[in-house]
């Protein structure tokens, strides 16, 4: 279990040190300051063992977050932990950065005292956090409401409270997704998956049961077996299959593992109900078609065309392609047909942006390098990465319906207000050249 | 050094160092480089010309990125067109950035020595200076090689400026140190030897260091300098502190100064000349006495200076070893040293009273400090005095106190910090020996010994016990009543298996007492066998047989132990063998032939201590004196006291003896049945051809081995202690050879190996008429004699063949030949005149006697033909340095032949006598 927890800010200064087991001493805070965060090689794995006392961190912008425990934990646990931790503290206070943290500090104290107990995880949901803990302190409150605290707390349904009620019922659901891509030079695709998230944010009364469907190969083939087979091969089409996938704890995975139907009672406002990973029939967005000619010892020429994938009439946006330059780049010059470009030289890298771009449309950039001439070292040509965002899934996800069902209050699935949306994000897209 | 004025800080670079102080993290410094670095490369492009304050500029922010530990792959034409500016800092910073960036390979480096080459020649001493620097940072071979001849003579120059001189000396150091068969000797070094007289002494002080290291390559060039130095060193001694200004530190004249002259005289033996003497003497003694006297200062400086030309002089009297008085004076001064409050001091002070102890004149003085030092072994809190301590009385011990030494060690080792022990028991181990008059108490020490250090015994000591006790009679029976009376206890394997060893023989000793009867002894052996390593119960299991043969009324009950499954279907198959040999030969053989096998051991013929060796081969030879030191005691080494070089002979004479006694242990009872059954099942000896083998004396390429079969050739090349063989495997048959394999082993294995081979495995398959090649790495470690041999073996027509060929590594092929003139050769030729050195060998010729014959296999021999060196213009002469991993072996020889006679007079001088042996026969067989 997790013996502490500490938060450093990037010169290693220790800003929060909470220790949840007397096996941790006050070393541990150095030793992690000396050989991680001050190590004269930069540490990559994310845990580090010192002195038979394993270290798990994460860091987001300049703050490290660092888990300590000496016993053998599950490594998975503590990050999903961590994350979470993150998470709180970003619902919280906005970005974690080190000027919230040390104004925040009683309440990140307060939080960590929460969620954790003995080292163990607890309730690390935010919304039902927030009904004690709260950033103005705590308010005085009434018997009832006290009671309704400790039934929620040791109740069965720890993510939602009872009793809430909205005039408007309403539901927003957001597909999010990041496309990874490793192409050739000769556009062959090495490797490629989507890692996509499903988050909801609900303002529904009482407690009411949701039901979710997708097109999700097995769920579809199932229903095309068992009954009519109407859709035929258009269905079969249209589905996708899932590689893995992890759920919110309000979804019942009893009821998933036997009928593959994804049922819960939702928390009231943001949360993330699954999360999954695809890696077949990927639609990719876009392609990249490098060419690059080593002109003399001095001079390259580079040339990258992109083409969009996609149906005409969505739009893609925040298009941005990252083009390498070698190390010993004296001067460039570019050439772009749409877009912005220019060359970064503390990225040593060309940066080129387009704000949008349709689909079935393509657009290229010519740039001449001018390099000074060095001791042949060859120069690794490392990858051209992009970045962009699209309206739609690429791993052709679709929702199929989400029913609300209150059987308690009279608001029927025809009355609720449902939104969907669907974003295409890139993960690490890059095609060598 | 012009003072850097004002408009010269370069803002820009402030900028820069500012900008990248203040990055919040890594990621942002990179980004802040990159951007500079992009930005550099931008101006220095070539389309513009730069002025030489910008190029200063980046060059420095360049060299700022290199030393935050950035790759920097240009900018270095940058650097060097720097050199050629006449601003004192542009020059100063390509200089700088040249000594820190500029590797040796890089095809710069002439452009850079053109730039140097200006600079010595420009009269500027800053220039100059400058210039010396960066030949003495950079300190490559190249620049050796360009500027080492040009070096001496700016620093005897005339008009050369005081701190050039300085710089120059240095200089000239460094590239001794580097490559000094760069470094010409010539007529300068006669003026080098007068700076020491110079005004300056800074130049005195560089000139110094320079000397003593030259000294050391060749130490008749410098004679002179010793009466130099003498005076020298009286002058600043008995000279008044402030006499010296700027070289006074904290009241003590030229501390620096003074310990590197001593340091310089300490490379000669004492002056001959008495005025000299008795000057020198009197500068000890003064600086003794100076010890004595009150500090000037409470300055921890103060004392520090003054304590280090005390040490200095009391090394040189040591090394001296001819004054009584300054030794005892010098022992009582070290003595009160013993107390000091400084743990640094203790540390020295022992030190330098473990060599005191081995001069005949003051050993008695250090043994009056007895009692301090076993204080110090006792108290002391810092590990290394400790160690220092426990040497200092392993050097004072005599046969007066080695009862009290041995004792107080004996109780220091249960305390003693584990890193030593192991040494600490050889020591005791070996004083015990040493000075044992009483065997009684020998035995008893030894015993005590291994009970209390257990891992830290190593197999030698107690093998050596059993050696000692076997020769000597009247020890035998009380050490059997002794291992028997401490065998009772929870001892460590070592005792166990030297109980088991000595009871096998001489149980039969203390037999009589009924305390120890034959059963009660077995019982106590095998009561804790099962504990035992496999060695130890192999050891154990010998010790029952020898019981049999001198209990036969315990044999029954020996013979169930043996018949045991846990015994006779040991998984060890040593084990088993010997419980089902021994159980066989008890129950066949009658009672006269167990007699006669399990003889008592005959005694060891007597052989220098293999613990003894032991503890040399772990400290190696002088292992904890530095460099230095080391080399100088080989230059005189007539004055090295006199323990150290017995001992050094010694190993260096009997290479052998001591690990032949370590690797035959003493228990070979069991042998007597083993080794018949080993000889069998090893594979018969193969014949080893070596026909052609000094063929290849002279020679590096040629077929060495050839009959109806296969034919193999050879193709070797040797640089330094390296060497690199092709051998060619031809078939000559029309069918293929299968299951070929050829490796490399070594005829002696008993020794440490004296060549390093490594063979690259070969094609197993050689078809008809074709050839395969197979490639041999040879490094040589140490001077060896045997040549390694070749084992081939493959199958022809499914016959196996064996072949043994000796492949031709000669000592002759680390040979690097050496030029030099008559004078040199001859200067040389009598520094090797101890008798050991030279070999000398008078043979008849084989051969016709032609001259260019002669030289040629001089020459292919691996020596340079020195022409016109020797006196006689019919005589050869030649010089060559043996490389090896471990050491170099300077050559000298000298081949006179006698035509009417037919004959031939070979002499070899080398600094080494078994190298000397070895080339002596070598080459005279090839005439």
């Amino acid at each position: 279990m997790i013996g502490g927890l500490f938060i450093y800010n990037h010169k290693g200064e220790v800003l929060i040190s909470r220790v949840y087991r007397d096996d941790i001493g006050r070393n541990a805070v150095d030793a992690f300051r000396v050989n991680v965060i001050h190590a004269r090689q930069q540490v990559r794995s994310p845990v580090t063992n010192i002195a038979r006392t394993s270290f798990f961190h994460v860091k987001r912008s300049n703050i490290w977050l660092a888990a300590v425990t000496k016993q053998n934990v599950n490594a998975t646990m503590v990050f999903e932990f961590l994350y979470k931790m993150c998470d709180v503290m970003a619902a919280y206070f906005g970005k974690i950065s080190e000027e919230n943290v040390k104004n925040n500090f009683v309440l990140i104290y307060e939080l960590l005292d929460e969620i954790l107990d003995f080292g163990y995880p607890q309730n690390s949901e935010t919304g039902a956090l927030k009904t004690f803990i709260t950033q103005q302190g705590i308010k005085s409150q009434s018997k009832e409401e006290q009671a309704q605290i400790t039934s929620q707390v040791t109740g069965q349904i720890g993510w939602r409270r009872e009793g809430i009620k909205y005039r408007r019922n309403e539901l927003f659901l957001d597909v999010l997704e990041s496309v990874n891509l490793l192409m050739s030079p000769q556009g062959q695709v090495l490797s490629a998956h989507v890692s996509g998230r499903v988050v909801m944010k609900s303002y529904l009364s009482g407690m009411p049961e949701c039901k979710f469907g997708m097109n999700d190969k097995i769920v579809i083939d199932k229903q095309n077996k068992g009954g009519s087979s109407e859709e035929g091969g258009k269905s079969g089409k249209q589905s996708i299959a899932i590689d893995d996938c992890t759920f919110h704890q309000c979804v019942r995975l009893s009821k998933f593992d036997s009928e593959r139907s994804i049922s819960f009672i939702p928390p009231d406002g943001d949360y993330e109900l699954m999360r999954y990973r695809t890696t077949k029939d990927i639609i990719l967005p876009f392609r990249v078609i490098p060419l690059v000619r080593e002109v003399g010892r001095t001079k390259l020429e580079v040339k990258v065309v992109i083409k969009s994938n996609f149906k005409s009439s969505l739009l893609a946006q925040k298009i941005e392609v990252r083009i390498p330059t070698p190390l010993n780049t004296s001067g460039v010059q570019l050439i772009c047909m749409k877009g912005k470009a220019k060359y970064k030289a503390s990225e040593n890298a060309i940066v080129w942006k387009i704000k949008r771009m349709a689909g079935m449309k393509e657009s290229q950039i010519s740039a001449e390098i001018e390099l000074l001439p060095t001791n042949d070292k060859k120069w690794a040509r490392p990858p051209i990465s992009m970045n962009f965002e699209v309206p739609f899934a690429p791993s052709g996800l679709k929702v199929r319906y989400l029913k609300v069902f209150e059987p308690k209050l009279n608001y029927s699935d025809h009355d609720v207000i449902k939104w969907v949306r669907y974003i295409g994000r890139s993960g690490i897209y890059e095609t060598r050249c | 050094m012009p003072a850097v004025s004002k408009g010269d800080g370069m803002r820009g670079l402030a900028v820069f160092i500012s900008d990248i102080r203040n990055c919040k993290s890594k990621e942002a410094e990179i980004k802040r480089i990159n951007k500079e670095l992009a930005n550099i490369r931008s101006k220095f492009k070539g389309d513009k010309a730069l002025d030489g304050y910008s190029k200063k500029k980046y060059v420095c922010k360049l060299l700022f990125i290199f030393l935050l530990g950035h790759d920097i792959d240009f900018g270095h034409m940058e650097a060097v067109n720097l050199l050629s500016s006449n601003k004192y800092t542009e020059k100063q910073i390509g200089y700088l950035f040249i000594s820190v960036l500029v590797n040796s390979n890089s095809d710069l480096i002439r452009l850079i020595n053109n730039g140097i080459k200006n600079d010595l020649a420009s009269r500027n001493p800053t220039f100059m200076n400058l210039a010396l620097h960066c030949i003495a940072n950079v300190g490559s071979r190249e620049m050796a090689e360009a500027f080492a001849s040009q070096i001496p003579s700016i620093l005897v120059a005339g008009d050369t400026m005081d701190s050039v001189k300085q710089s120059a000396a240095l200089c000239l150091l460094r590239l001794n140190r580097m490559c000094p068969d760069l470094v010409p000797m010539g007529e300068w070094t006669a003026r080098v030897v007068h700076l020491l007289n110079d005004q300056h002494l800074g130049v005195v002080t560089a000139a110094t260091s320079l000397i003593t290291n030259l000294a050391q390559k060749s130490p008749d060039d410098f004679k002179t300098a010793v009466a130099l130095s003498v005076a020298r060193l009286s002058r600043i001694v008995t000279s008044a502190a402030i006499d010296l200004q700027d070289y006074t530190y904290y009241f003590v004249a030229a501390p620096w100064l003074s310990v590197k002259l001593l340091r310089l005289l300490q490379c000669y033996p004492p002056p001959e000349d008495a005025a000299l003497r008795s000057r020198l003497t009197e500068c000890l003694e003064t600086i003794l006495n100076k010890a004595q006297e009150p500090p000037k200062s409470k300055k921890v400086q103060h004392s520090n200076a003054k304590n280090a030309i005390l040490f200095e002089a009391i090394s040189l009297i040591i090394l001296y070893d001819s004054e009584p008085t300054l030794l005892v004076r010098a022992c009582n001064q070290l003595g009160q040293f013993l107390q000091h409050r400084e743990t640094n001091l203790r540390y020295l002070a022992l030190e330098s009273m473990c060599t005191l102890a081995s001069s005949e004149f003051s050993h008695e003085a250090v043994k009056t400090h007895i009692d301090t030092v076993i204080n110090a072994l006792k108290t002391e809190r810092d590990v290394s005095v400790r160690q220092r301590a426990v040497d200092l009385l392993y050097a004072m011990c005599d046969r007066s106190n080695a009862k009290q030494i041995v004792a107080e060690m004996l109780s220091y080792l249960e305390t003693a910090d584990y890193s030593i022990r192991e040494e600490i028991v050889l020591k005791v181990a070996i004083l015990a020996e040493k000075y044992a008059v009483d065997y009684t108490w020998y035995v008893d020490t030894i015993l005590n010994l291994i009970r209390m250090a257990g891992d830290h015994v190593s197999e030698e000591v107690w093998y050596r016990v059993i050696q000692i006790v076997i020769n000597r009679d009247e020890v035998q029976g009380y050490a059997a009543k002794t291992v028997f009376e401490v065998g009772r206890k929870l001892i460590p394997y070592q005792l166990k298996a030297c109980g088991g060893y000595i009871l096998g023989e001489f149980g039969n000793l203390i037999a009589g007492d009924s305390r120890s009867s034959p059963l009660v002894q077995f019982n106590l052996l095998h009561s804790k066998f099962h504990l035992c390593s496999v060695p130890t119960r192999a050891l154990l299991l010998s010790a029952y047989i020898k019981f049999i043969n001198l209990f036969p009324e315990i044999k029954t009950t020996i013979q169930d132990v043996l018949r045991s499954d846990s015994q006779l279907r040991n998984a060890d198959v040593e084990l088993q063998q010997r419980a089902v040999e021994y159980l066989r030969l008890s129950s066949i053989a009658s009672t006269d032939i167990l007699a006669t096998v399990l003889e008592e051991m005959p005694p060891f013929p007597e052989r220098e201590s293999s613990i003894l060796a032991k503890l040399k081969k772990k400290k190696g030879p002088g292992g904890h004196l530095p460099d230095i030191d080391d080399a100088r005691r080989n230059v005189n080494g007539s004055t090295e006291s006199s323990e150290n070089a017995e001992a050094s002979k010694k190993g260096s004479a009997h290479p052998f003896t001591d690990l032949l006694n370590v690797s035959s242990p003493p228990p070979a009872t069991n042998s007597l049945l083993v080794d018949v059954f080993s000889d069998i099942s090893k594979p018969a000896a193969l014949e080893v051809c070596e026909e052609n083998f000094s063929r290849f004396v002279c020679k590096n390429n040629g077929v060495i081995y050839e009959d109806q079969l296969l034919q193999i050739g050879l193709k070797s090349e040797y640089r330094q202690n390296l060497g690199r063989i092709y051998v060619f495997y031809g078939n000559k048959t029309s069918t293929q050879f299968v299951c070929f394999s050829s490796s490399v082993t070594s005829q002696d294995t008993l020794t440490p190996p004296q060549l390093n081979v490594h063979s690259k495995t070969v094609d197993p398959v050689i078809e008809g008429g074709a050839q395969v090649q197979q490639i041999i790495n040879i490094e040589c470690l140490s001077d060896f004699t045997d040549a390694p041999v070749l084992d081939i073996s493959f199958r022809y027509g499914g016959t196996l063949q064996n072949i043994g060929v000796k492949l031709p590594v000669m000592l002759n092929k680390f040979f690097q030949p050496t030029e030099m003139t008559s004078q040199d050769f001859f200067q040389r030729w009598k520094q090797l005149g101890a008798p050991q050195q030279e070999v000398q060998k008078i043979f008849k010729a084989q051969h016709p006697m032609d001259t260019e014959v002669t030289k040629a296999k001089i020459i292919g021999f691996g020596a340079a033909l020195l022409e016109g060196v020797d006196p006689n213009p019919t005589n050869f002469v030649g010089a060559g340095v043996i490389h090896t991993k471990s050491t170099q072996v300077g050559c000298l020889l000298r081949l006179e032949p006698n035509p009417q006679a037919e004959m031939y007079r070979l002499t070899l001088r080398t600094s080494r006598e078994s190298v000397s042996q070895r080339l002596c026969d070598l080459l005279s067989e090839q005439f």
